[in-house]
């Protein structure tokens, strides 16, 4: 484990790069194969006898299952297996840990296939594995399902009410650190609460107080590949899957868990990710797949569709916000208040722990309070989507951040300098922070030529806005074996999303002294390499980068040992420097005792884990400039920039794709997505047809300034970098459309028909 | 000896005290020194000696994988804090 001394150890001095590889920009390894169409994804997956699935799901928004006759669909020739929750083993009231969370597994059971209740349209109940994929649809539209259907409840606030039709019977108000539940059943699942100091005493003191209630609207992950899972359950009872998934070793604790069999007995294939963001992690099709699979006796493949996508998978949540923030004179916090309630849609599992740890997290906040409620609506389960639950936050914070600024007539940046968190800073939540780079992702964007460039014309206007996440680090496993020409296999666990196979590879080679190119690393399945948790939570390049740092000194280490020993030394002659092996009167380059070694010895395996959880957390600031018609409410996009701390940016153009990448979720977030539900709870929006995403034609270049404060808690410097960039592109939007035209929007998106309501409310008023 | 913030809906039953100074090589341990402060509190925190589900444990300023396990100096500060995860 690297030391602090270590560390510094590798500071560069004057104009000498601090590193040999980090920083550098080699082409990433699986790029000709993803340029040309020879990259795997889950659907290419092809295996010998394989059948396909289809899924029978709810029309309903929420209804009771009095009935389900599958005996027309058995019937219908060419079909191999039908199976309904009935088929699945109960899980009773266990809870799983799937390293990033828990899980009540008779809800991801039930959410996989529906067992007395549907939760939401799209939810699936059954399902079908026939020789074709056109039998298979045919014969699931051949189940009977007779329910009593139920009304939907679609909001959050209104899912709290006590007139309210309950969602799930199990579910109570569950107060977290306490664990006391309620004693009826109800749709809030849990409550939490953080305060800091006196909140009274502090809004006594403050001189100016905002309070405003923001809402933010249902919004899915987009990525463009849907959610696949091929099965084969053999009949010694070995399961293998074959997905795409942002975890394969969560998949198969899912698996073994709710098809109760071991976890040795299950291996899961990674096929490469076409996308994920935190969509990818709970299972919906691989138990249903090795199901049929074990009743069919055959390979079975299940396909989601783009409809099935966004009814039927996870999106983040809608959200109500209430904020209070107070300052005093001098522009200085006095006090902050929060009240949260997100939607976890059907089921327990919304990111309100996240979004209360979040709302204040860029600000120096003497007495805080922050209330927050996990609540159930008749909408899919949500899942996790970049910097879970903060731009929700930060969407309401920054806002009245905002307003506070204008009764003080202080400059926007500025109050957020003087307000800055800093290391040694206490979040509401209790925790201090440790060396931290909002300061000077702030001052990056005071200082960048666009924030200084002048914005002229009507109806244009400039915003800023923060944000955090926390980043996770978790177990990470990493296995190098050294070829006979001096080249490494490096296998590893992590799916690669946003280029991490190389990242990883840099951190080895830098460790190694040697050049990435000469390393293959491989993104292997769960039998092939130590546990490894999920892609997800910013924490891969952190932490399997980690776990490749400690290949490489163990690989050092052997190295010196066998040198010493084919050069008849001892072994504290000999020494390992960037690249060399010394010893006395020898320097031997590492391929070249590679080649020594391999010719007369065992082979050289190195074995690197990581279970550190310093990540440090990321800041990042943008800026944005933009032109609002104001006889239709569309706000263009003229200029964007975001300076994000990346700690130390290992491939910078990779640090460059995910800030932008993360921005345009987040501008997508902020002007035009949602989940557009009618009264019946039928998602009326769900293909990409009619849910709008950005694309290329919407927006200009995301230019990006990438600051770099080393996370002292990681040999490198790593911090996470992909969940920040999500976080302060409403909040900036915002802000800039409110300089543009002078309406505050309180609601996401900031659509035209939202933005329009608002000019001509104002218009009214004048 | 370390510090010991208590969850604000658990301050209630602890004399409305924030945090405490607590006596204890580990989490567990100090979470004990407190029941032994104020008896009750170890079964709302950590149940039968484990974490609850959905909890996390951090001690100076880092979420510990080790949980109540996890050894704390006379320096540390312990918080429980809702476990997340990422995107």
């Amino acid at each position: 484990m690297a030391t602090i001394d270590e560390t510094k150890a590798a500071e560069g001095s004057g104009d000498t790069p601090k590193y040999k590889v980090i920083g550098t920009r080699p082409i990433r390894h699986d790029g000709a194969d993803k340029v040309t169409g020879r990259a795997l994804y889950g659907a290419d997956i092809k295996v010998k006898g394989m059948i396909y699935g289809a899924i029978l799901r709810s029309p309903h928004a929420h209804a009771n299952i009095k009935s389900i006759d599958t005996s027309k669909a058995k019937a219908l020739p060419g079909v191999r297996a039908v199976i309904t929750s009935a088929d699945l083993p109960e899980p009773g009231d266990k809870i799983a840990e799937l390293g990033e969370g828990s899980v009540v597994l008779n809800h991801l059971s039930s959410n996989n296939l529906a067992r007395t209740k549907v939760l939401y349209k799209g939810h699936s109940i059954a399902a079908v594995a026939a020789d074709n994929i056109h039998i298979a649809q045919e014969a699931a539209n051949l189940i009977e399902v007779e329910y009593e259907v139920l009304p939907p409840v679609l909001n959050v606030l209104k899912a709290m009410s006590d007139e309210a039709p309950v969602l799930n019977p199990d579910v109570r108000t569950e107060e977290v650190a306490t664990g006391e539940k309620g004693d009826e059943p109800t749709n809030i699942a849990k409550r939490f609460l953080f305060e800091k100091g006196d909140i009274e005493k502090g809004f006594a003191e403050a001189k100016y107080v905002v309070e405003r209630e923001f809402n933010t609207s249902t919004v899915h992950q987009g990525y463009i590949e849907p959610h696949v899972a091929t099965a084969l359950w053999n009949n010694d009872g070995q399961i293998t899957v074959w997905t795409s998934t942002q975890g394969t070793f969560s998949v198969r604790q899912q698996v073994a868990e709710l098809l109760d069999v071991p976890l040795a007995r299950v291996k899961v294939v990674p096929a490469e990710i076409g996308g994920g963001f935190g969509g990818k992690i709970s299972v919906y099709l691989a138990p249903v797949a090795a199901t049929l699979s074990r009743i069919a006796g055959a390979p079975v493949q299940v396909v989601m569709d783009r409809t099935d996508v966004l009814q039927a998978t996870g999106p983040t949540p809608g959200s109500h916000i209430k904020i209070k923030m107070g300052v005093d004179a001098d522009g200085h916090i006095t006090a902050a208040d929060a009240w949260m309630a997100y939607e976890a849609g059907a089921y327990p599992g919304s990111p309100i722990g996240a979004g209360a740890m979040c709302v204040f997290s860029c600000y120096d906040v003497p007495n805080g309070r922050v209330e927050g409620y996990d609540v159930c609506v008749n909408k899919p389960r949500t899942n996790a989507y970049r910097a879970p639950g903060a731009t929700n936050a930060a969407f309401a914070t920054e806002t009245v951040v905002e307003e506070l600024c204008e009764k003080l007539g202080m400059a926007p940046v500025d109050f957020r300098l003087l307000n800055a968190s800093k290391e040694g800073t206490r979040r509401v939540d209790g925790v201090t922070y440790p060396r931290i780079g909002l300061v000077e992702t702030l001052e990056a964007i005071k200082e960048s030529d666009h924030f200084k460039s002048p914005l002229e014309a009507q109806h244009r206007g400039r915003g800023i806005a923060s944000g955090f996440w926390f980043n996770a680090g978790l177990k990470s496993a990493v296995t190098a074996t050294v070829n006979s020409d001096g080249s490494v296999s490096l296998l590893e666990g992590s799916t690669d999303i946003g280029g991490s196979r190389t990242a990883i590879a840099m951190q080895f080679a830098e460790t190694l002294g040697i050049a990435a190119e000469d390393i293959k690393p491989a993104v292997v399945d769960t039998d092939s390499v130590g546990y490894t948790d999920v892609t997800g939570g910013s924490r891969v390049t952190y932490a399997t980068g980690w776990a490749a740092y400690e290949a490489g000194k163990d690989l050092q280490r052997q190295i010196v040992a066998r040198a010493a020993d084919l050069w008849e030394v001892d072994s504290d002659q000999v020494s390992y420097e960037d690249g060399y092996v010394l010893g006395p009167d020898k320097k031997v380059s590492f391929k070249e005792i590679a080649v020594e070694l391999s010719a007369v010895g065992e082979p050289l395996v190195g074995r690197g884990v990581s279970n550190h959880n310093e990540p440090g957390g990321a800041f990042g600031t943008h800026v944005v400039d933009v032109e609002v018609d104001p006889d239709t409410g569309k706000v263009d996009i003229l200029r964007y920039t975001a300076a994000q701390d990346c700690g130390t940016a290992i491939h910078p153009a990779y640090v460059e794709g995910q800030i932008q990448g993360g921005a345009v979720q987040g501008i997508g977030w902020g002007l035009n997505e949602e989940y557009w539900y009618d009264e019946d709870g039928s998602m009326r929006n769900a293909n990409f047809l009619d849910y709008r995403i950005p694309t290329c034609y919407d927006l200009p270049m995301i230019d990006t300034i990438i600051v770099e404060v080393p996370n002292p808690g990681h040999p490198f410097g790593v911090r996470g970098v992909g969940e920040v960039p999500i976080v302060p592109p409403p909040a900036a939007l915002a802000a800039a459309i409110y300089d543009a035209v002078g309406v505050r929007m309180d609601e996401l998106p900031m659509s035209p028909p939202r933005v329009l309501h608002e000019l001509l409310k104002k218009q009214k008023e004048s | 000896m370390p510090r010991l913030f208590i969850p604000p809906l658990l301050r209630s039953y602890c004399g409305g005290k924030e945090e405490m100074i607590v006596e204890g090589a580990t989490v567990l341990e100090a979470v004990q020194s407190l029941d032994n402060e104020y008896p009750g509190v170890m079964e709302r925190l950590c149940p039968e000696g484990k974490l609850r589900a959905g909890t996390s444990v951090t001690v100076d300023q880092n979420v510990t994988p080790r949980g109540l396990s996890q050894k704390v100096s006379s320096e540390s500060e312990i918080h429980f804090l809702p476990a997340i995860g990422g995107g």
